[in-house]
């Protein structure tokens, strides 16, 4: 059992959701994405998603895209970012700097590939990570991270959206471990006003479908938002929301930045209860 | 590596290794449904005989193939011959694919198209077959594209589509795929992206190229009636890809027709200088496939450069990819300045102004010839006309436009 399944399996006994915050390693650099996860485990957060910064994320919104372009104009490297996961989860031996939710990395297969699978996955499980996310590696092209994955017992979350026909995400559900990201809208990352009732209804289903947890991610901003799809999901992943705050430590002190995005957080957070 | 074969790709769209689909899984229902419309297109005669007929009555086809008689003079050693793809309506070989795709847009019963064009040959080639099918167009063209390709630009406004501009990244084709990729994410249940070169996740690239492979049929059986027998060499310039692969493949079996692919070499060797993604590059994931990339060692994807906008491209076809690596088809580059010296040349000796991209073919063209004895044949496939680029080469030269 990796770290994730561990930490559904105490919230479903408790009778609680996750809460998942997604927030881009390296912008403006790693110690203020050091301090973020600090600020929001002390928020009650329960995963993170760190997404490892690309040069063409298909699809994200542009708050993403531009915290990924900032952290790479800043020669952001894999290397770093995983090093930077070791010190903060305690993976490469040093003190942890938290008593630290487990991390999933969320990275194009381009810089997957690019590493190697085996080495992907064995150095950042290696830095304490305890999944992946690879948003542009669909089902069918998924085999030979996943089979590497399974033997490590390193979590590969995979998407279901809405355009996933039902026959399709029983497969997808049978191949992936850790949680079911299910993506709430037909678009890309970024905060919305509102989002489609029909979620409710897919989401329902697919837990009958799987023993997995199902969380669900995009758009996700309000906490009337949290209030509608808490009942009938595992967890919820925060984005671009928070990633647009974050984007605020260029121009104003890292203190002030930190507390109102732990601020933002906490209220999302209050609305899953 | 196995041989090259014409039997690919496979069901799951691979060239051998290389193609795939790597794209999120909002898209992949979409591309399932392509897929399967594409096969019942492909095998009912009466989209072949409607599709025909456009190509002839609309595009002019079958371009012709030129006897270039004082160009070969000049280099003074093989026949070069041109397909001229540049005399076809809209000016370039893009509009034998987006009449195509905008006939299967049609039998989707969807109503809006979105494109992405780096040179806005293709731009323009969408828009005119949204226009023809009466499909609502959008455009998506880099900033940095929108600037120096200014006349395809307004065409395309005139032909009634959009043209949004991309300021992210480099503002270049490869930001113009990832901007209407984003918009595919939305609108994918009444959207067809037409996407115009031989690259994105699969059933892109197969599509594009059997759209494209009327160049390379015309090109066989008009050496046969024409000279009687097949060419030695045939060379077309390599982007995305798109016009090689379209007169490379029909010539897939004969294997002694050399095929040689031309990219662009840009300022020079070094990474960021050039476009020449198959001499330089090596396999790793961009838009949606496995193919040749260049990108640094984080996966991350490198600027490129070129004199053409729709050379600038850090990717390129999967199935080139599988060509290089079964050996079937060379790729070389040529540079910004000799590219911008066969353009002068064709222009001056045959009174032909090639696109910029076209114009590097020509640039190989010049070298292989001479070296090669005066009964062998190449052919150039000369994939645009040069009217775009006009006031680019009169920017480059500092002379008024």
């Amino acid at each position: 059992m990796s770290s994730i399944d561990l930490l559904f399996q105490r919230l479903r006994t408790a009778g609680k959701k996750a809460f998942m915050p997604f927030i881009t390693a390296g912008d403006p650099d790693l110690d203020f994405t050091e301090a973020v996860i600090g600020e929001l485990a002390g928020r009650g957060c329960d995963l993170f998603e760190l997404g490892i910064p690309y040069s063409d994320p298909i699809a994200d919104g542009p708050v993403i895209q531009a915290s990924y372009n900032r952290a790479l104009e800043k020669k952001i490297k894999l290397a770093d970012i995983l090093e930077r996961i070791g010190k903060i989860t305690g993976g490469t031996g040093c003190q942890p700097v938290l008593p630290a939710p487990p991390i999933v990395t969320m990275a194009s297969y381009a810089v997957v590939y690019r590493h190697g699978l085996e080495k992907y996955v064995a150095d950042a499980q290696a830095a304490g990570a305890a999944g992946a996310i690879v948003p542009d590696l669909p089902v069918e092209e998924a085999a030979p991270l996943a089979a590497i994955c399974r033997k490590a017992d390193f979590s590969l979350i995979q998407l279901i959206t809405p355009t996933t026909p039902r026959d399709r995400a029983k497969r997808i559900a049978e191949q992936t471990t850790g949680f079911i990201y299910y993506v709430s809208i037909t678009g890309i990352t970024g905060e919305r006003e509102s989002l489609p009732p029909q979620i409710l209804d897919d989401v329902a289903w697919l837990r009958q479908q799987t023993p997995l947890p199902v969380c669900i991610g995009f758009g996700i901003s309000r906490p009337e938002h949290v209030r509608m799809l808490a009942p009938v999901a595992d967890g919820l992943i925060v984005g671009s929301a928070i990633v647009r705050r974050m984007a605020e430590a260029a121009v104003k002190p890292r203190r002030q930045v930190l507390d109102e995005i732990g601020r933002f957080v906490a209220s999302l957070r209050a609305a899953l209860e | 590596m196995a041989q090259a074969t014409n039997d690919v790709p496979n069901a799951v769209g691979r060239f051998g290794p290389f193609g795939g689909r790597y794209v999120p899984e909002t898209l992949i229902h979409a591309l399932e449904e392509l897929a399967v419309e594409y096969e019942k297109a492909a095998a009912d005669p009466a989209f072949h005989r409607e599709l025909d007929l456009l190509l002839r009555d609309y595009v002019g086809r079958p371009s012709p193939l030129y006897f270039a008689e004082r160009l070969t003079e000049h280099c003074g050693g093989a026949k070069i011959y041109l397909k001229r793809e540049d005399l076809n309506h809209t000016g370039a070989h893009k509009i034998n694919n987006t009449l195509g795709q905008a006939l299967l847009t049609v039998r989707m019963g969807k109503r809006r198209v979105i494109a992405e064009t780096g040179a806005g040959q293709h731009g323009v080639a969408t828009a005119t077959a949204c226009a023809r099918f009466g499909l609502e167009c959008v455009v998506y063209m880099g900033a940095e594209d929108i600037r120096r390709q200014r006349p395809n630009v307004f065409s395309m406004k005139l032909l009634g589509a959009e043209v949004r501009p991309v300021t992210g990244g480099s503002r270049t084709l490869r930001d113009a795929i990832n901007e209407a990729m984003r918009d595919w994410m939305s609108s994918v249940e009444t959207t067809h992206y037409i996407l115009g070169s031989v690259v994105g996740p699969h059933p892109f690239p197969r599509i594009v190229r059997d759209f494209q492979t009327v160049i390379g049929r015309e090109t066989r059986s008009q050496c046969l009636e024409q000279i009687g027998r097949l060419p030695e060499v045939i060379v077309a310039c390599v982007g995305g890809g798109s016009n090689a692969a379209g007169i490379f493949y029909p010539f897939i079996p004969d294997a002694d027709v050399e095929l040689v692919g031309v990219e662009a070499g840009g300022r020079s060797r070094r990474l960021g200088d050039h476009a020449a993604t198959l001499c330089h590059g090596r396999p790793g994931v961009l838009h949606g496939s496995f193919s040749y990339v260049l990108q640094d060692e984080d996966g991350q994807t490198c600027d490129v450069h070129s004199v053409s906008a729709g050379l600038d491209y850090p990717g390129t076809g999967p199935e080139h990819s599988f060509w290089k690596e079964t050996g079937r088809a060379a790729y070389t580059s040529v540079d910004d300045r000799e590219a911008l010296e066969a353009c002068d040349l064709l222009a001056r000796l045959e009174g032909i102004l090639p696109a910029l991209e076209s114009a590097h073919a020509v640039a190989e063209a010049l070298k292989i010839a001479p070296r090669r004895k005066q009964e062998e044949i190449v052919v150039v496939n000369l994939s645009g006309r040069g009217d775009k680029d006009a006031a680019e080469i009169a920017r480059l030269r500092g002379e008024e436009f």
